[in-house]
């Protein structure tokens, strides 16, 4: 470690992945407007609970597949397993406190991932794609059938959180559990960035970039994409515990093909590969589909359908242009305040 | 006008708005309507949508004084969606009463929300018994499965069937059908030869069919949630099970109003135990199916009946409590109403707050060149049996 | 046991129709339709409402779907489609998803939400007992048309010149058109035919899997695992894919109940692990 610390040129390598790690204004705003919402817009808990949750959710898919170029239709998986395994435990009471029930049942989702993480070592897209999902619905289908244990078709019934920390009660109006999911949020993200701009995390991009030449230069593909597998598997399992102990339910919907679509939809939406991604789309696509559903609870799919069709039509390239030029005219109003 | 009387004139009418929003914030009583209004359970939530449209528009939303609001919100079916639709009802728009549950999770997933709010549950669709026991809030207005399958098992032990193989979807309702039906026919001397139990997502039927034909049993207990039983018969036909003589028994989901008409010919014949027939013979029911094909252009269904019930008792309980939406009286209200439904009598059980109703053996004729599930026999104010027995 | 077999081969080769479509588009344009179930959607809802209310007999009405379906395939990719042909593979799950969404709506809204049944004629209906073994004769209807469309197809792509450019498409699209090869309008051909193919499955389709407003979500899962498992090459690659499934799935379900639903997803697991590019795949020269 040493001699190579003595190279000026790691020095220098080093010194520019720290000035690209550094927090930039319109993330510090970012979390500052997401802690505001705490205190600001009581009434709407609930959803931006959700909205915690499925940007948690949304950030593991990134991980694998900005950072690493998996595709993955059967992320709910994890999700699902996270989920049982915390309304397991609160259940029996094996651990009661729930933040540490949240980490096991990451651990867990993890264990699974890195279990599975070899079958999407090899193949194309497609396979990636189907092998994935035949895991999650496998699982669908052991939890239905293991339905002495995880309550079937019902769910899991008579699940009780206890107060997080010992200290703060969950309530009907949902402040505890938003405030609870944001913080959990938070502290994945950060977790999350270090390793992104860690030279681990670049070099997953140099995988995902061309994986002939990372291997080439010596980087070891297949491992480090199960060390991102297993992280984003135990992401998502965290993502899932967190909705059964907001809830104090688990059911089977959890492993629906539809929730890995959602989530994989989410992600296109927001934008890959830069973390916020995920966040963004998650805000975006939970308040338009709670929007559009309050106007026509029959055929809001329809909507939802249209807009994606336009988004996909019109370009994210061009609307990313939109947002790029409105946040450099931002910059420009700034700089003009400052003189 | 000039410029001033046209502001004052503006000034009034913005104060009249004003005042009448604070009046009638205060004597508006909301009903929150869970239902699945997409994904594979739709057609139940539009049925009990346009039932519960249907009674609001026959008896207006003037109630004991209040105005009644009915907010509908589609869960698909989807549990946690349930959950969160229902604290957003309770907490955000203040709903007196949350109703609908197209399914048993959704019913019980929003059981915890009406004990820790006391707001009375009211379930229009969901089937399986244990759901009135999770909260002493939870009245219900559908059926139990239990309560048609136990009179067809008694049906079938009195009319020369012996051997029974079960085929159910493997879900709770499903359990639940099937074992209140083998319990109650193997006491009166049948025999159950298969129980076989079919996925709920996909079912091609043929397997399973062809298994239970094997067993050659003299029926077949059958119970599809009510989108299925239109493939399940059209296969049966298909194999030629009805030629060799096994005959098709069950709860009558698998005869559905809803798809009863399009079924063909083939399904004539069939016997089933259900709560509800488009066909039954009363004045209130003649009149109840007219008003609702007049205005939706289908057949109603016993889902249908179970959201213009639910709405019934709404209505009788708030004009009971004179307008009071608190949710311990309201509750007391429901228990013991007795009324003439489309279906038939029925009434609230005061002890476990379930539905008591006839259960009526039909079978499927045709009749004006449509088919109809035709009553023939009515067992009367039948409790459910899951609770019956403790 | 030889009538599980029946049913199971009846079974996939239903799911060959309905598939091949996709395996197609999927190895010639390298596009994800995830859209191709409102085609085979389209086709039975037309195949209902023809029979259903204008009396048009079961078997006329077949080649009705085919057509409507591959008419609705032609002017969607004409206008819709060819934008997406360029952007990655993401941007046409999103597009091709909201497709869906959007069909399903509409059908809902127009069809209302309930399953609908064709009438078949009564020539149709029934089995018959063939050295003890039952043969639907719906389901016999089926293999038959299904054989010989995959016999058609087979020859089509090997003996038509037609045939010849869409492989050579298939293999290397810029070398085909340095050979003065219409890439374009193959692309255009083919992904009507594959929309028409799946109309025409629907059609078959409703009576033995049930046709309402969400076929295209439910049955998707399905299609996909047969052109991964098929590989995207050949038509023989989906044909026995397919049977391999049915086969698996209908036979599991008979002999082990209690194991239903696991069977068809462990077998796909299984096999894409042993042959990550499909069954039968060459590596394509992209």
């Amino acid at each position: 470690m040493t001699a190579s610390m003595a190279n000026p040129l790691v020095a220098e390598v080093a010194g520019s992945l720290a000035i690209r790690a550094r927090w930039r204004l319109p993330e510090i705003v970012f979390w500052l407007a997401a802690l505001a919402t705490i205190f600001l817009l009581p009434g709407r808990h609930l959803i931006l609970t959700e909205i915690a949750i499925l940007g948690l959710f949304t950030l593991s898919l990134d991980l694998i597949l900005g950072y690493a170029g998996i595709i993955s239709l059967g992320h709910a998986a994890f999700f699902g397993l996270g989920a049982y395994v915390a309304g397991l435990l609160a259940l029996h009471a094996i651990v009661t406190e729930p933040v540490l029930a949240l980490v096991v049942s990451g651990a867990c989702a993890a264990v699974l991932g890195f279990a599975t993480s070899f079958l999407v070592l090899r193949g194309s897209d497609l396979t990636r794609l189907m092998v994935t999902l035949g895991v999650a619905l496998v699982l669908r289908e052991v939890a239905n059938r293991l339905d002495w244990l995880t309550g079937g078709a019902d769910g899991l019934q008579g699940v009780v959180m206890r107060p997080v920390l010992g200290a703060f009660a969950f309530d009907i109006f949902g402040h505890v559990a938003y405030a609870y999911s944001l913080a959990v949020l938070f502290v994945a993200f950060v977790i999350a960035r270090r390793i992104i701009y860690s030279p681990f995390g670049v070099s997953l991009r140099a995988i995902k970039g061309n994986p002939l030449r990372a291997s080439a230069i010596g980087i070891h593909n297949s491992r480090r994409l199960v060390a991102i597998y297993t992280i984003a598997a135990g992401y998502a399992g965290i993502a899932g515990a967190l909705l059964t102990q907001t809830t104090a339910f688990a059911s089977l919907a959890v492993f629906d093909f539809e929730r890995s679509a959602d989530v994989l939809l989410i992600l296109i939406l927001g934008g890959i590969g830069y973390l916020y991604g995920g966040l963004i789309g998650a805000v975006v696509f939970k308040l338009m589909q709670d929007w559009l559903a309050n106007l026509t609870p029959q055929y809001w799919q329809f909507w939802i359908g249209l807009v994606l069709v336009l988004i996909v039509l019109v370009g994210r390239e061009r609307v990313g242009n939109w947002i790029r030029s409105a946040r450099a005219a931002a910059g420009l109003l700034l700089s003009a305040k400052r003189l | 006008m000039s410029c001033k009387e046209f502001l004052r004139t503006l000034l009034l009418a913005g104060a009249a708005a004003l005042l009448s929003q604070a009046v009638s914030a205060q004597d508006v009583v909301k009903v929150g309507l869970i239902l699945p209004m997409t994904g594979q359970q739709a057609s139940t939530g539009k049925q009990i949508e346009a039932a519960v449209k249907l009674y609001v528009q026959q008896h207006g939303t003037n109630v004991a004084g209040k105005k009644l609001e009915v907010i509908v919100k589609d869960d698909a079916a989807v549990p946690d969606n349930t959950k969160r639709l229902a604290q957003e009802l309770i907490v955000n728009d203040k709903v007196a009463v949350i109703a609908g549950f197209g399914v048993t999770p959704a019913a019980l997933a929003a059981a915890p929300l009406a004990t820790q709010a006391k707001v009375p549950e009211v379930v229009m669709a969901a089937g399986t018994s244990i759901i009135t026991e999770r909260s002493p809030y939870i009245v219900r207005t559908s059926f139990t499965l239990p309560q048609s399958s136990v009179i067809i098992a008694d049906w079938a032990a009195k009319n020369n069937v012996g051997k029974v193989v079960t085929l159910v979807s493997d879900y709770a309702p499903g359990a639940d059908a099937e074992k209140s039906f083998s319990e109650r026919f193997k006491a009166a001397g049948g025999q159950v030869l298969e129980q076989l139990k079919v996925p709920l997502a996909n079912p091609d039927f043929a397997p399973f069919l062809q298994r239970a034909a094997d067993a050659k049993p003299d029926a077949i207990f059958v119970f599809v949630p009510s989108g299925q039983g239109g493939t399940f018969m059209k296969q049966y036909v298909e194999r030629g099970l009805d030629r060799a003589g096994i005959k098709i028994i069950g709860p009558g989901d698998v005869t559905d109003d809803d798809l009863l008409p399009a079924m063909g010919d083939a399904v004539i014949g069939t016997v089933t135990a259900h709560l509800y027939s488009a066909d039954h013979q009363s004045a209130k029911n003649k009149e109840f199916v007219e008003a609702f094909k007049k205005a939706n252009g289908f057949r109603p269904n016993f889902m249908a009946v179970g959201g213009y019930d639910g709405m019934h008792l709404i209505y009788e309980a708030l004009k009971k409590t004179g307008g009071k939406t608190d949710g311990d009286a309201l509750i007391e209200a429901m228990k013991g109403l007795k009324w003439e439904s489309p279906r038939g009598p029925i009434a609230i059980d005061p002890e476990t707050r379930d539905i008591v109703q006839n259960i009526y053996i039909r079978k499927v004729e045709k009749k004006n060149g449509e088919l109809y599930n035709v009553e023939f026999a009515t067992f009367e104010a039948v409790k459910d049996p899951g609770k019956a027995k403790k | 046991m030889l009538t599980i077999l029946f049913d199971g081969i009846a079974y996939g080769m239903l799911l060959f129709v309905l598939a091949c479509g996709l395996a197609v588009t999927l190895g010639l344009m390298n596009f994800i339709n995830l859209a191709h179930g409102a085609f085979a959607m389209a086709g039975g809802y037309v195949t209902v409402v023809l029979v259903n209310r204008a009396g048009v007999p079961f078997l006329a009405a077949l080649p009705i779907a085919f057509l409507s379906a591959a008419l609705i395939g032609a002017v969607l990719e004409r206008t819709l489609y060819v934008h997406i042909y360029a952007k990655s593979h993401l941007d046409q799950v999103l597009f091709t998803i909201g497709l869906v969404f959007m069909a399903v709506a509409a059908v809902d809204y127009t069809m209302g939400s309930r399953q609908v049944f064709i009438q078949l004629p009564s020539a149709l209906q029934g089995q018959f007992n063939l050295f003890g073994i039952g043969i639907g004769k719906y389901r016999l209807l089926i293999i038959a048309i299904c054989g010989v469309l995959t016999i058609a197809l087979q020859l089509a792509l090997t003996r038509t010149r037609f045939g010849t450019r869409l492989r050579a498409a298939v293999d290397d699209p810029r070398v085909a058109r340095g050979l003065g090869i219409n890439v374009n309008g193959v692309f255009a051909v083919t992904f009507a035919l594959g929309s028409g193919l799946a109309g025409l499955g629907g059609a078959l389709g409703a009576e033995i899997l049930g046709l309402d407003p969400t076929f295209p979500l439910k049955y998707m899962i399905y299609f996909l695992i047969v052109v991964t498992v098929g590989g995207t090459s050949t038509i023989t690659g989906p044909f026995l894919a397919s049977l391999l499934l049915g086969i698996g799935d209908v036979a599991g379900k008979y002999y082990v109940p209690k194991l239903g639903a696991f069977v068809i997803y462990t077998m796909m697991i299984v096999i894409l692990v042993w042959r990550p590019h499909g069954l039968f795949a060459r590596a394509a020269a992209r």
